[in-house]
């Protein structure tokens, strides 16, 4: 099996000043982003926030209006998009329903000029080793309209590694399945990704697949790069409030920094040393990042749920309300009562 | 055939298969039985004669060959016209898309008058033409002319429904994949509206059999050259040659369900493979 798995040859990708726009809205607003060779690395951010743009404009479907794309060291400057040996997984697959799922997947060596183009036999072999290698050996005869959104999923896959791109590039791969599905591909393409260790970006918008799968995550927002950075690192320190925030549930405090410590409007025993300019800004801390101090302070139990091994714990601190995660076999606040809070894991971040 | 189960959306099944029975045998079934049986009275052999004169074959010839030649010539260039209209926004595109109805919309007596004086030798087009030596009114070239003009529409708005739903990231895939535009447009976007382009050409040559206003002040209506069939059983019908016409007609409607069915079959052959 191992030996038939096709293997790139990983390139690396580099992008430079990407700017692109549609109508007064920048879609990509100087992008600079380098994939290393065979790095598995997610493109994450909202709807709207340019990375299906960046995407299209690498395979060549669109084009930026400055910046340059170099895929593997070759300028990609007026190379048009069926020269760029680039593998697109579309989000909608994309398929060609009038042929079958081996006509799909031999297409892109079929019309290939005949010198070029494989012999008819190693045609046939290699769309019969990628049919085993996504596991759907048996299908080559179906027409997509006979394929549950998963099988589709692997067909536009192997479709797209037919042609051995130098790069694969997929657009929300899970986006159009359904979560039981998307859960088992997930860890499926992962793993294929490992085995033929080609280089691939993915777009998200789900924060979970991009931290799960990819080596590396870039956070897009608005056209511009947030933060690249691997899963961990980016979890545990996020480059602005916009990151932190989008990368899971944030307790947002209103704080004032000057003479390099923050403090809070409510909390008068929370001192934290900053980095961050002087003025208002906002700290953004997990909920589970909170600690309880036993004694009189300004924070009121409202309620104290137990949640397995976590009991949720609500707040009002100076009239605003928040939720705090902390340990069942912890301290557990009495409801009615005061305590103090310990925000240490804070991050501080200017408005 | 299975009749649905008692717990059916819809209300009154009976019922509404009644109707529809009914309805069909009255407005379908009924008359073409009366034209079926119409013209025996000629006995066989009268038949076979009304409808085996030379002046009948060569009027046969000429719709069912026009017609035929119009709805293929009108493929290409609805296909055309339909993506223009689909895929692309200009201006005053919806004065263009109502345009595209006009010779439907055009009582066809109005259009034959208007393509007979354009198409005359001295109307704006025939004056251009008559030095090159081409005759278009009066000609068979003009009831081709007619046919393309008054089956242009069925094929844009078979075609357009088809184009609207056809994803067009299956161009974008073809392109990822290496392939031209010539190989996108011949591998994926003509197999893709096949089906529809022979819908459609069903509907502009059933038309082209049929039309009778527009092409008999362009035809001429020469005898042997440029007289369609539809003349030849108003002809027949004013000479209270009733058996005659309906012999004519039989024929027609036997010869365009052949066609029609013919074109189904292969429809249906493309649809089971997808």
């Amino acid at each position: 099996m191992a030996d038939r798995t096709p293997r790139g040859h990983a390139l690396n990708v580099e992008m430079r000043g990407l700017t692109k726009s549609f109508g007064p809205t920048p879609a990509l607003n100087a992008v600079d982003l380098t994939v290393r060779n065979g790095e598995f690395l997610a493109i994450l951010g909202p709807s709207g926030s340019g990375k299906t743009s960046l995407l299209r404009v690498l395979a060549g479907l669109e084009f930026a209006e400055s910046g340059t794309i170099a895929i593997g060291g070759r300028a990609m400057e007026g190379v048009p998009a069926r020269e760029r040996g680039v593998g697109f997984v579309f989000q909608n697959y994309a398929l060609f329903r009038h042929m079958t799922v081996a006509r799909n997947i031999a297409f892109g060596l079929e019309i290939r000029p005949r010198r070029l183009r494989p012999r008819a036999h190693e045609i046939r072999d290699r769309v019969a080793s990628l049919l085993d290698l996504m596991g759907i050996g048996d299908l080559g005869g179906r027409y997509p309209d006979q394929l549950s959104g998963g099988q589709r999923q692997r067909v536009a896959l192997a479709r797209a590694l037919a042609i051995e791109p130098a790069l694969l590039l997929l657009d929300e791969p899970f986006g159009a399945l359904d979560a039981k599905v998307r859960k088992t591909l997930r860890v499926w393409l992962k793993d294929l990704h490992d085995r033929i260790g080609l280089t691939s970006i993915f777009v998200t918008h789900d924060q979970a697949e991009a931290m799960e799968m990819a080596d590396r995550v870039a956070v897009m927002r608005e056209g511009r790069i947030e933060q690249v950075d691997t899963p961990d690192h980016l979890y545990l320190e996020p480059a602005s409030a916009f990151v932190h925030e989008f990368l899971g549930e944030a307790i947002r405090l209103d704080c004032v920094v000057a003479d390099g410590v923050a403090r809070f409007p409510g909390l008068p025993s929370a001192v934290l040393p900053t980095s961050c300019r002087p003025g208002a800004a906002i700290a953004l801390i997990r909920p589970y990042e909170i600690g309880f101090i036993v004694r009189p302070g300004p924070a009121h139990v409202v309620s104290v749920h137990a949640n397995g091994p976590l009991k949720r714990v609500r707040l009002l601190i100076g009239g605003v309300g928040i939720e705090v995660l902390s340990p069942a076999e912890g301290w557990t606040p009495v409801v009615g009562e005061n305590c103090d809070l310990e925000l240490s894991k804070a991050r501080v971040y200017p408005i | 055939m299975t009749l649905p189960s008692r717990r059916s959306a819809l209300p009154g099944f009976s019922l509404t298969l009644g109707i529809t029975v009914v309805w069909l045998s009255l407005i379908v079934l009924l008359p073409l039985t009366l034209l079926a049986l119409r013209p025996w009275t000629l006995g066989l052999e009268g038949v076979w004669h009304s409808v085996t004169e030379p002046r009948v074959l060569a009027a046969l010839r000429l719709s069912f060959g026009i017609a035929a030649l119009a709805a293929a010539v009108n493929m290409p260039l609805g296909l055309l016209v339909a993506w223009v209209m689909v895929r692309y926004r200009f201006p005053l595109r919806n004065l263009a898309d109502s345009l595209i109805d006009m010779p439907l919309a055009l009582p066809t007596a109005v259009a034959g008058i208007a393509l007979t004086a354009l198409f005359a030798p001295r109307g704006w087009i025939g004056a251009l033409l008559l030095p090159l030596g081409i005759r278009v009114a009066y000609t068979p070239l003009g009831i081709f002319v007619a046919l393309v003009f008054v089956g242009l529409p069925f094929m844009v708005r078979t075609l357009e429904p088809v184009i609207m739903d056809m994803p067009r990231d299956a161009e974008e895939a073809a392109a990822t994949l290496g392939a031209t535009r010539r190989q996108t447009l011949l591998r994926v976007v003509l197999p893709a509206l096949t089906p529809a382009l022979l819908a459609g050409f069903g509907a502009a040559f059933g038309r082209g059999i049929g039309e009778y206003g527009s092409v008999i002040f362009i035809a001429g209506n020469m005898p042997m050259v440029s007289e369609i069939a539809p003349l030849l059983i108003l002809i027949r019908l004013e000479q209270l040659n009733y058996a005659g016409a309906a012999a004519l007609a039989l024929v027609m409607l036997l010869a365009s369900f052949a066609v029609f069915l013919g074109l189904n079959v292969l429809r249906a052959r493309l649809r089971s493979r997808a």
